[in-house]
């Protein structure tokens, strides 16, 4: 395998799991919090709540790469404070990459959770109630574990879409070797040079490969967690 | 007072309006299907917030619409068994019993793990998956998980159903016992007449 790559092309592959694996993590806690609440909760706005979580999916990516920008940039209002604060930036660096995406990967995973919530009967947890249990130890024992095979899922949905990741990053990171140049965008800096096909046919099929793994692992997760009923895909 | 129950509840067309004070160890809760029995259950549980009305049990209100009092269903600490058992999926039948028994003080604790597996005859069962068990296995589980919970009071609604008839037997005897020697206030629902009438000392009907 080392001989087939270069150790260049294996750090863009290592930046690009870096990137995705650090986007699903740090997204993992809020995407669930949000699919909870779209489960759950009944209250004014929450169709609006639906639409902004899922804005990402559907607006241009190079919309939502400005977006981050305005917000994260160094004179933005967020990235200005991080910046100022706690010494964090984010443009042009691969915590920016990771950034870009978690807000596009956020969508595909509060979807997969909010299955799997639903999934969970609310009897069961109103049962654990007059047991004795809190509002929030009948959701740590009986939501939490009951939908746990749609985190799974959502963690590899959000991954497989974070690898793929390219108008935001370009936009919001930009393409620096080494810092923000994940799969995608060093495929598409591959196209732009003479020369450069091998490469990204090689990159290319690492991409396929990584991505299609993923899916098959969340696909097989939901369907273990809810039957046949649901699907990721 | 074991019972003091008076509520009205609206949901969408069906409308449960009941008052009714017992002081009967047993009381037995009778009426058509779909009359609400189980829908006054879930009050007394906690489960639902009735519209209107007061609630109490051996003379602790857990409800009071007047004075907003409305107890938390961990709080009030009724040992409820469901008509649909509601074992947790993913515990095993010895997980699933402990489950409440592990919130309950010690001290509020009347009856033991090894009491309730021997009376219900579910030892051999505590390595299962709920998944495997049939429908009175279930029952007996869940009657199990109830009353380790130490509940002050008990809701039973059909506890009895799907039993065969020395199963059935054997659990109206325990329930005569809880009631004559525990003096825990005992709620029943039931569909059958020879139940009610030798088991409840009040009963009252809803419709």
């Amino acid at each position: 395998m080392s001989g087939w790559l270069t150790p260049d092309e294996w750090s863009i592959v290592a930046l690009s799991l870096k990137v995705s694996v650090v986007a699903v993590v740090l997204t993992l806690p809020l995407a669930y919090a949000l699919a909870w609440v779209l489960a759950r909760r009944r209250f004014p706005g929450v169709i609006l709540l639906d639409a902004l979580v899922h804005l990402p999916l559907v607006v241009p990516p190079v919309v939502t790469g400005w977006l981050l920008l305005l917000l994260f940039g160094r004179n933005g209002p967020i990235g200005g404070w991080l910046e100022a604060q706690l010494g964090i930036t984010l443009v042009f660096r691969w915590t920016g990459a990771a950034l870009a995406a978690a807000v596009m990967a956020l969508p595909l995973m509060v979807r997969a959770m909010r299955l799997s919530i639903e999934a969970v009967d609310r009897r069961l947890v109103d049962a654990a109630r007059t047991l004795g249990a809190s509002r929030w130890r009948a959701f740590v024992t009986i939501t939490l574990p009951l939908s746990a095979p749609g985190i799974a899922a959502a963690a590899m949905l959000g991954f497989a879409r974070s690898l793929g990741e390219f108008g935001a990053t370009i936009t919001f990171a930009s393409n620096i070797a080494g810092q923000t140049r994940t799969l995608p965008l060093a495929i598409y800096s591959g196209l732009q040079v003479p020369g450069g096909e091998a490469l990204v046919t090689r990159l290319s099929l690492i991409s396929i490969a990584l991505s299609l793994a993923a899916l098959v692992v969340s696909e097989l997760l939901v369907r273990r967690s809810a039957g046949s009923r649901a699907h990721v895909l | 007072m074991s019972f003091e129950v008076s509520l009205d509840h609206r949901v969408g067309e069906r409308h449960v309006a009941l008052a009714f004070a017992s002081d009967a160890p047993l009381t037995a809760l009778v009426g058509a299907s779909g009359a609400g029995k189980t829908t006054v259950l879930n009050c007394i549980a906690g489960l639902i917030r009735p519209d209107r009305g007061r609630i109490a049990v051996a003379g602790r209100t857990l409800f009071e619409s007047a004075t907003g009092v409305h107890l938390r269903p961990e709080r009030r600490r009724a040992g409820y068994v469901f008509q649909d058992f509601r074992l947790f999926p993913h515990l095993r039948v010895g997980a699933n019993l402990a489950y409440g028994e592990r919130l309950a003080q010690l001290a509020d604790r009347w009856i033991t793990r090894d009491e309730v597996t021997g009376l219900l005859g579910i030892g051999h069962l505590l390595q299962r998956w709920p998944a495997t068990l049939s429908g009175g296995e279930m029952r007996r589980v869940a009657i199990g998980r109830a009353l380790l919970a130490a509940p002050r009071f008990l809701l039973l609604d059909e506890p009895f159903a799907s039993l065969d008839a020395e199963r059935a037997e054997a659990l109206m005897a325990l329930v005569e016992r809880i009631r004559d020697e525990l003096k825990i206030p005992i709620l029943l629902v039931s569909h059958d007449r020879t139940e009610v009438e030798r088991l409840a000392e009040r009963v009252v009907t809803l419709g």
